[in-house]
């Protein structure tokens, strides 16, 4: 084992992962966190914590981790390298590691000018890809990025997002390759709507034998009405929504479209589970973490298990 | 060549309003080219603060004049003599030009006219764009001739982030995506399987970050 995390566990048991993820408040109330932790506590394997998603400023990621490793859950850190330089990341990945974090996920964050801070100055300082595999040498080699000791090293499961449906999508496994190469033991995927596109993508995957060397979680998010859908496929860069999925949340009553979304999202994790390669799926439910449970029972992935 | 667009009338205006006689001072090098601060731009500007100063029925002397470049001491000695007779000089250079200017004349305020916006090219008649961000450590033998530095709104260097969508960056549609770019280029290249090749972490230190820089050419230095 690479660490003490239970989500590395369950995949390396073979048995299929469930992770959900938590924004934090935009404010300074532990309490909030504490709340989705409860919703989510034996539910998932692990949770993911936002790191100032779309650009918003929010309580950090480090903070709300540290609250939920102290329920008993296992938090993945979401450390995006838009603000914070290479001293900073790393000093924040020892504090997690400190902390009893045991997962990381790499990214690169979206840009600022989608948040409520748009005149801010972006740092990236080095890219995901940099970032999973300065991880790696702190987690391996036990060295900073300029080779220094680190005693002790973090011990960190280091995950990374792919977008299997961003262009230009020729380069799209070629990039999951560069991703392995760098270090990543697991993936978390976009959102999935068009699972025509995923199987052609991981289709790509296995011809690599990518699956074998990364654990693939994919992505969903269930959809709470056409608005949402609508907006998801026209506002979100690199989301890919296909008109059916609008149109089934048109066909039935107003009132009913939240719960059609639902079974949208349990149909989905149904076909993604029969995807060779495909490890378990991460649950984005956003601001609609109550729900979480409904879609793992209907997906007939309950209870968890206990590693 | 550095691109450079002028100030709004109204924060130009605001600058010189404590003065009743300056001179505007143009550049021609990158800005003339630009049609930012030439020879033409200093003219149209002069006229117009004329203009909009007498309006307010208080008028203004200016001296208009344009010099070679803005960045070398040989050509800004050439106003020396003239400079005592005016209370302020409005620089339509870049920022470099408008600081070297004032680093020669101490005793007078030198005032930017124009946001220097980037290092460019001219796409288009009256439409530039930027290409270089002038980081001290070139890697564009790595990426197709395109750099990311400059062309990726996250600088990523080992490739595109999630948000390029149908060749345009997440920032906004009217940007292309830089990635995209450099991969179309790799493809024509037949060079596609370059991406693959991981670029690392990168030394900052010879880009801004490591403080105002300096080249010394001991071979020409006097």
């Amino acid at each position: 084992m690479k660490s003490a995390s239970r989500l590395e566990k369950v995949l390396e048991s073979g048995q299929f992962a469930v992770t959900s993820e938590c924004g934090p408040p935009r404010g300074a109330d532990a309490e909030v966190i504490r709340k989705k932790g409860e919703i989510l506590r034996d539910v998932v394997d692990a949770v993911n914590v936002t790191d100032n998603q779309t650009s918003v400023v929010r309580m950090s990621s480090v903070a709300s981790c540290f609250i939920l490793k102290g329920m008993g859950l296992d938090p993945v850190l979401q450390m995006v390298t838009r603000d914070r330089n290479r001293i900073a990341i790393q000093s924040d990945i020892l504090g997690a590691a400190a902390l009893g974090v045991n997962n990381i996920l790499c990214l690169s964050g979206d840009h600022q000018v989608f948040g409520d801070h748009p005149k801010a100055k972006n740092v990236y300082d080095m890219d995901s890809i940099q970032l999973v595999h300065s991880v790696k040498t702190m987690r391996d080699e036990g060295k900073f990025i300029e080779g220094e000791e680190i005693k002790p090293p973090p011990k960190l499961f280091i995950g990374a997002a792919c977008n299997p449906f961003a262009d230009p999508f020729e380069i799209r496994v070629p990039r999951l390759a560069k991703k392995v190469a760098a270090g990543v033991d697991f993936i978390q995927t976009q959102c999935i709507y068009n699972l025509d596109k995923f199987e052609e993508w991981m289709k790509g995957v296995r011809d690599r034998g990518l699956h074998e060397k990364v654990y693939i979680l994919a992505g969903v998010t269930p959809m709470k009405s056409v608005g949402m859908a609508k907006y998801m496929k026209n506002m979100v860069p690199g989301m890919d929504v296909p008109d059916e999925v609008i149109e089934r949340l048109k066909g039935v009553d107003k009132e009913k479209r939240a719960e059609e979304g639902i079974k949208i999202c349990i149909e989905t994790i149904q076909r993604l589970k029969e995807i060779e390669g495909v490890s378990g799926v991460h649950i984005m439910a956003i601001e609609w973490e109550e729900k979480v449970e409904e879609i793992v029972k209907g997906a007939g992935l309950y209870p968890r298990p206990q590693v | 060549m550095i691109v450079g667009e002028r100030k709004p009338m109204e924060e130009i205006e605001a600058m010189i309003e404590p003065f009743d006689k300056i001179i505007v001072l143009g550049c021609r090098e990158c800005v003339t080219v630009c049609s930012a601060g030439g020879e033409k731009e200093v003219g149209i500007l002069s006229a117009a603060l004329r203009l909009s100063r007498k309006q307010n029925g208080r008028e203004i002397e200016i001296k208009e004049f344009s010099l070679e470049r803005q960045c070398d001491h040989e050509y800004i000695e050439q106003i020396r003599s003239m400079v005592p007779n005016y209370q302020a000089i409005l620089s339509m250079a870049c920022g470099a030009g408008v600081q070297f200017v004032a680093e020669s004349y101490p005793e007078i305020p030198v005032l930017p006219a124009i946001n220097t916006t980037f290092i460019g090219v001219t796409e288009e008649q009256g439409y530039w764009t930027e290409r270089c961000q002038a980081c001290g450590n070139c890697i564009l033998h790595l990426t197709g001739g395109i750099c990311p530095i400059a062309r990726c709104s996250k600088s990523l260097l080992n490739g595109p982030c999630g948000g390029s969508s149908d060749g345009k960056c997440e920032v906004n549609k009217e940007i292309v995506c830089g990635w995209q770019l450099i991969i179309d280029r790799l493809k024509s290249l037949g060079q596609l399987e370059r991406y693959e090749e991981y670029i690392p972490i990168k030394d900052w230190s010879t880009s801004r970050d490591g403080g105002p820089r300096k080249v010394v050419r001991e071979d020409l230095r006097l």
